[in-house]
């Protein structure tokens, strides 16, 4: 299957701490591909660079098997590349609706449209069967961790995207709340999206990705079908690298910094 | 409302929304609702309300020069500047940001345009757009300042409060005062809208608005979107028209001191040219992109970048705003004393400005205000040099009051905001 977004052989540092290296990742419709590794393993940069916050030093961007030139936010939104963040970067003093569909309001000759608007989230919100938020013009500021969460999943489809990547999504989430976002993970790529979920859980992995992809030290241990691996070779190759005949061959610790 | 059940109940974006409430149902629902936002923190323009109430009450019963109409045509062209100010600080407000040099960029404006009135005989027009460009280019260095080299705003608009009272003490000279004469602009102050044109006016506004309000409920419930009830929706043009109406047949009244000999009637043209303002602002914060990028940078900067929203620019407008208003405000000073001294927009103009906004309910962390506070808030600020100099106080006190009054409202933002976001409404 051709994957739907690509990075062939991105590096990136920050002044003197090279971060990523040479990294190689891939997005497939219709799949959850999880992105695991350590605590400043790159997960987060990897995606800002994907989202266009942030350059890279070298290396291909490639979308629909096409090489492409994105420079910002606004060109990767402009491909249906939707970004959630890891701390989710929602206006408390804006309700769900005007969050939603912040920097793309829709205008009619009055001025802003509010009822195209709250129609369109509203079908959003039903159709990703998300019933828990009490108004659509409630602010965000009230809404509990895991509704920031949906909506914040629910702006980033609103935009018929094609890839969703959500930065540990459930990390701050109860065990009812976690479920119903991994429920939504599901669906979206059910839908057709290419979903990558990065997760310190790797129970909530195993459950819903279709393939994983391990970072170690910012480079790629393995990117391999999850049904080709177990729970402890994953944890392996978070931790060391390698695991068996999968991984890093040379000694990271010494090709890095 | 069985009506709205029926018709959200039609509507396919409705269907797997079983707990989306679409409105409070009663007036007693959304009276409930009120009071549950106020305990939580969000108290709008209640306080200042409030305090305008109290302070009527007061200075009403100490005077009774207070509540004549005279004095209430006085006061409303009294607090027209600083209504103007304070709708251009809201703006930097917003974005929690804090603009400590709107007074004298006031007064350096009103400078250059009583200068190219009297050295070159330019219309009324053309010379105010002369204030008001000065205005707007000062805050756009200041804008640009901020935005761009990330100095905080406290401190270039400090370096600007400072640096701006030069201009009009080169211009004019220490001591010396410009004329301030010209018919249309000395007018705003001393001249009255005709009585019936008053009159049409306030009927239009209170059929426009009343015809607005329906207009948008009937759309948003018959799509079954949120909305509020019905009867509160009368209950606001109610309101507004009793507000309205009110004031214009007060100030409608025969106002002068000596009735039998001298007529004074009709609404000063200040109020015409606040309310101009106040509705233009408003749709801009409401209804534009451009307004709901404001919010978004103020409430959360990040996230709005991250939007796709130039911060930077949203940053440069809110200060282009606020000193272009800034000039406006200090035109109409100007207009109100007559002249134009080089200690004009100095003193506690811009405390008053400030004060106004923050105690008609804008807050000073970014993200919350509205055009219609700076507005109560003015009217509130107003009121207090107003009734103090009825009382022949000494000046000492007019200073402790005002200062007081703004300590009180920053303490009531300060501490809604702790509740609001334990209450997270
Ligand atoms: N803006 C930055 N400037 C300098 N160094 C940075 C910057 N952002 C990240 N880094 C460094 O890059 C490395 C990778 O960070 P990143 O946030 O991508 O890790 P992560 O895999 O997302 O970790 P976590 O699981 O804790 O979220 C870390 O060593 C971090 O210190
Ligand atoms: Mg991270």
């Amino acid at each position: 299957m051709e994957p739907l977004l690509e990075l062939r052989g991105v590096n990136k540092s920050f002044g003197v701490v090279h971060v990523l290296h040479d990294v190689d990742f891939a997005v497939y419709p219709g799949q959850v591909t999880a992105l695991v590794g350590d605590n400043g393993a790159g997960k987060s940069t990897l995606v800002k660079i994907i989202a266009g916050i942030y350059g890279r030093d070298s290396g291909e961007y490639r979308f629909d098997g096409k090489q492409v030139e994105v420079h910002g936010p606004r060109d990767v939104a402009a491909l249906g590349v939707e970004v959630v963040y890891q701390d989710l970067a929602l206006c408390d003093n804006l309700d769900i609706v005007q969050n939603m569909f912040l920097g793309r309001e829709e205008t009619s000759t009055f001025g802003l449209d509010e009822v195209a608007m709250e129609t369109r989230a509203r079908e959003t919100l039903s159709s990703l069967s998300v019933r828990t938020v009490k108004s659509v013009r409630q602010s965000v500021a009230s809404l509990s961790g895991g509704q920031r969460q949906t909506v914040a999943i629910a702006k980033a489809v609103l935009w018929n995207s094609k890839v969703v990547l959500l930065d540990e999504p459930t990390a701050a989430l109860g065990v009812a709340q976690t479920r119903q976002v991994l429920d939504l993970v599901r669906r979206l790529a059910d839908r057709g999206l290419g979903v990558v979920l990065i997760s310190h859980n790797m129970t909530d992995v195993f459950e819903v990705a279709d393939r994983i992809t391990a970072l170690y030290l910012g480079r790629v241990a393995a990117d391999v079908p999850v049904k080709d691996v177990n729970h402890s070779q994953v944890v392996e190759l978070i931790t060391a690298g390698r695991s068996g005949d999968l991984g890093i061959s040379e000694n990271p610790a010494t090709a890095t910094v | 409302m069985t009506d709205t059940q029926s018709a959200s109940a039609a509507s396919p974006a409705s269907s797997g929304f079983d707990n989306d409430n679409v409105q409070a149902a009663t007036i007693g629902d959304s009276a409930r609702e009120y009071v549950a936002r106020l305990r939580g923190g969000d108290m709008g323009s209640l306080p200042a309300i409030l305090g305008l109430v109290f302070l009527f009450i007061v200075f009403a019963s100490l005077n009774d020069k207070f509540l004549t109409t005279y004095n209430m045509a006085n006061l409303v062209v009294q607090a027209g500047s600083i209504c103007v100010m304070a709708m251009g600080i809201v703006f930097v407000l917003l974005l929690g940001e804090i603009d400590l040099s709107a007074g004298v960029a006031g007064g350096a404006s009103a400078t250059i345009t009583a200068l190219v009135l009297i050295d070159y005989d330019l219309n009324w027009a053309l010379a105010t757009l002369a204030g008001v460009a000065v205005g707007a280019l000062i805050g756009l260095v200041i804008g640009s300042l901020v935005s761009y080299l990330g100095i905080p705003s406290f401190v270039v608009t400090l370096a600007f409060f400072l640096a701006l009272q030069a201009v009009p003490l080169k211009l004019i000279g220490s001591g010396g005062s410009l004329r301030f004469n010209d018919p249309v602009l000395r007018g705003l102050s001393i001249k009255n809208v005709p009585v019936t044109a008053g009159w049409i006016a306030a009927i239009v506004i209170v059929a426009a608005f009343a015809a607005l309000s329906l207009w948008q409920y009937r759309s948003l419930s018959s799509k079954g979107l949120v909305h509020q009830p019905l009867g509160l929706v009368v209950l606001r043009i109610v309101v507004l028209g009793v507000i309205v109406l009110g004031l214009v047949a007060l100030l409608n009244a025969n106002r002068s001191p000596n009735p039998n000999f001298l007529e004074i009637r009709g609404v000063p043209w200040v109020l015409p040219v606040v309310i101009g303002l106040l509705l233009f602002w408003t749709f801009v914060l409401t209804k534009t992109r451009f307004g709901r990028h404001l919010y978004a940078v103020g409430g959360n900067a990040e996230a709005a970048r991250r939007a796709g929203i130039n911060v930077q620019r949203i940053r440069i407008a809110a200060f282009v705003i606020c000193s272009s208003m800034a000039a406006l405000s200090g035109l109409l000073l100007a207009s109100y004393v007559g002249k134009v001294s080089p200690g004009s927009g100095g003193g506690n103009v811009l405390l008053y400005a400030v004060g106004a906004a923050v105690i008609g309910g804008t807050s000073l962390f970014g993200g919350r205000g509205r055009a219609i506070d700076a507005v109560i808030g003015g009217a509130v600020i107003a009121t207090i040099p107003n009734g103090l100099g009825l009382l022949n106080q000494a000046s000492y006190i007019n200073f402790l009051v005002t200062g007081g009054v703004l300590l009180l409202a920053a303490s009531v933002d300060a501490i809604s905001r702790r509740r609001r976001s334990s209450a997270g409404v």
